[in-house]
């Protein structure tokens, strides 16, 4: 049995969304990526630091997130993965896909950006991956790399 | 056919050629002469910062080629004063005019004023962003008062905050290029926009000393370094004239080295070198006209 099978056994959940791999330290920004605030009724627990500080881990209950809401989870942990759960077993595994556009998501870090005016400008990126993931705004061409999580709306 | 005018990046090599050979049979039209290409059509300008320079360079360009011009800053300033936003502003103007000419102090204002407009939107600035008619320029001044293809160049300066040498850079690497980039430790090319050469197979050779740069190159170009960079009043007085060209710097350079300067000058340029054969500089301004009429008939055909 894989330590990650043994690891999702520790607190099984019956149905829901196991998202697992999470860079280490992220799953407070995964949470809200997804929007999921303590405000909602989700039963979530969080797992940080798993393996030696190696990955994070968020358990959803009763939720089963779909593709397109995780992949914008690829901007700051590009390596998680997602377990839907369906009576306890993993019915379905998938990586997150890195999109290439996002909107209204992430806001530019530039602050003379017109996406940072009340103007109609929805803050929109190009995103490829070099060293990091990188951000372009599709309006001022100011990259951001390292601290996405700290410009996430 | 281009639309919109909103960064020299969305260009490829051809479209600029394309953009340049059109200036080169306006030009003739741009000194002196008159034609009916575009009457009947009305430009907009929309500055909401002054630069007279650019804005007039449009407006000539716009009544040689025989159509009207209309200054949105001097007849609607009160919608602006008011807080109207630009886009409002756009979607009404592109009621008025077949083309805008929009100068904005927030990068990225022109590429949101292009999703509003019905009609094409030119950028004649965008904060610390782009200025494409003016890359355009530079471009148009290199192929007719030097080479553009391999050209060896020093850009020197501020090429930390210069936008006219960053958009300048990226255009050249689309022409086999060798770049010396010259500037005070302070002021360097941004890593970003070197990555962005290298990559393009540019030879980029970085250095502060600009006699490592003016025996060699054939273009020199020029650009201020604006005292509010230094905390400190001697050190800027110190670098900026370690920079200065005087007719003295120029002994030993290549007979038909050409110097570029995008105006105005503070003290980088001494006025003993305005009559050497090297200063191209007023040429340069003046050969905004033909670009920009080539952009109008474009955008307008
Ligand atoms: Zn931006």
């Amino acid at each position: 049995m894989t330590v990650q099978s043994k690891e999702l056994r520790v607190r099984r959940i019956k149905n829901g969304t196991v998202i697992d791999h999470i860079t280490a330290g992220q799953a407070l920004t995964v949470l809200r990526i997804l929007g999921i605030t303590g405000q909602s009724d989700e039963v979530v627990s969080v797992v940080m630091n798993v393996s030696d500080r190696k990955k994070d881990i968020v358990k959803i209950e009763d939720r089963e997130l779909d593709p397109e809401e995780v992949d914008t989870i690829a901007l700051i942990s590009p390596d998680a993965t997602i377990n839907i759960i369906r009576d306890y077993k993993v019915a379905e595994k998938h990586e997150v896909i890195l999109p290439q556009h996002i909107e209204g998501v992430v806001r530019c870090m530039n602050p003379n950006c017109i996406t940072n005016t009340d103007e109609p400008a929805l803050a929109g990126f190009e995103i490829s991956r070099g060293k990091g993931v990188e951000l372009r705004c599709v309006y001022c061409g100011k990259v951001i790399t390292d601290q996405i999580a700290d410009f996430l709306i | 056919m281009m639309r919109h005018v909103i960064s020299i990046k969305d260009f490829s090599r051809d479209t600029i050629d394309g953009i340049l050979d059109r200036a080169a049979e306006l030009e003739s039209i741009a000194s002196g002469g008159s034609s009916n290409i575009l009457s009947g059509r009305i430009l907009a300008t929309l500055f909401y910062e002054p630069s007279t320079r650019t804005r007039l360079s449009f407006d000539s360009a716009m009544k040689r080629l025989g159509g009207n011009v209309i200054d949105f800053g001097s007849i609607e300033v009160s919608s602006i004063a008011k807080g109207e936003n630009l886009a409002d502003t756009i979607s009404v103007l592109s009621g008025y005019a077949d083309a805008i000419v929009l100068r904005h102090p927030r990068e990225g204002a022109a590429r949101m004023a292009s999703e509003f407009s019905s009609v094409p939107v030119i950028n004649a600035g965008d904060g610390a962003g782009q200025h494409p008619t003016q890359t355009l320029l530079d471009l148009y001044t290199i192929r007719k008062e030097s080479k553009l293809n391999g050209v060896k160049i020093a850009l020197v300066g501020d090429l930390k905050y210069g936008r006219t040498v960053h958009s300048l850079a990226h255009a050249l690497s689309m022409y086999n290029s060798e770049m010396y980039l010259v500037s005070p430790e302070q002021l360097k090319m941004p890593d970003s926009i070197k990555d962005d050469l290298t990559k393009s197979g540019t030879k980029i050779i970085e250095t502060t000393n600009i006699d490592d740069a003016i025996g060699v190159v054939d273009v020199l170009y020029l650009t201020r370094i604006q005292k509010e960079r230094f905390p400190d009043p001697a050190e800027y007085q110190m670098v900026a004239g370690s920079y200065k060209v005087t007719k003295d710097t120029l002994k030993e350079v290549k007979d038909d080295l050409i110097i570029m300067h995008p105006l105005p000058r503070v003290n980088e340029i001494d006025s003993d070198v305005d009559s050497t054969r090297h200063a191209v500089y007023f040429r340069q301004s003046f050969y905004g006209v033909p670009v920009r009429m080539a952009i109008l008939s474009m955008v307008m055909a």
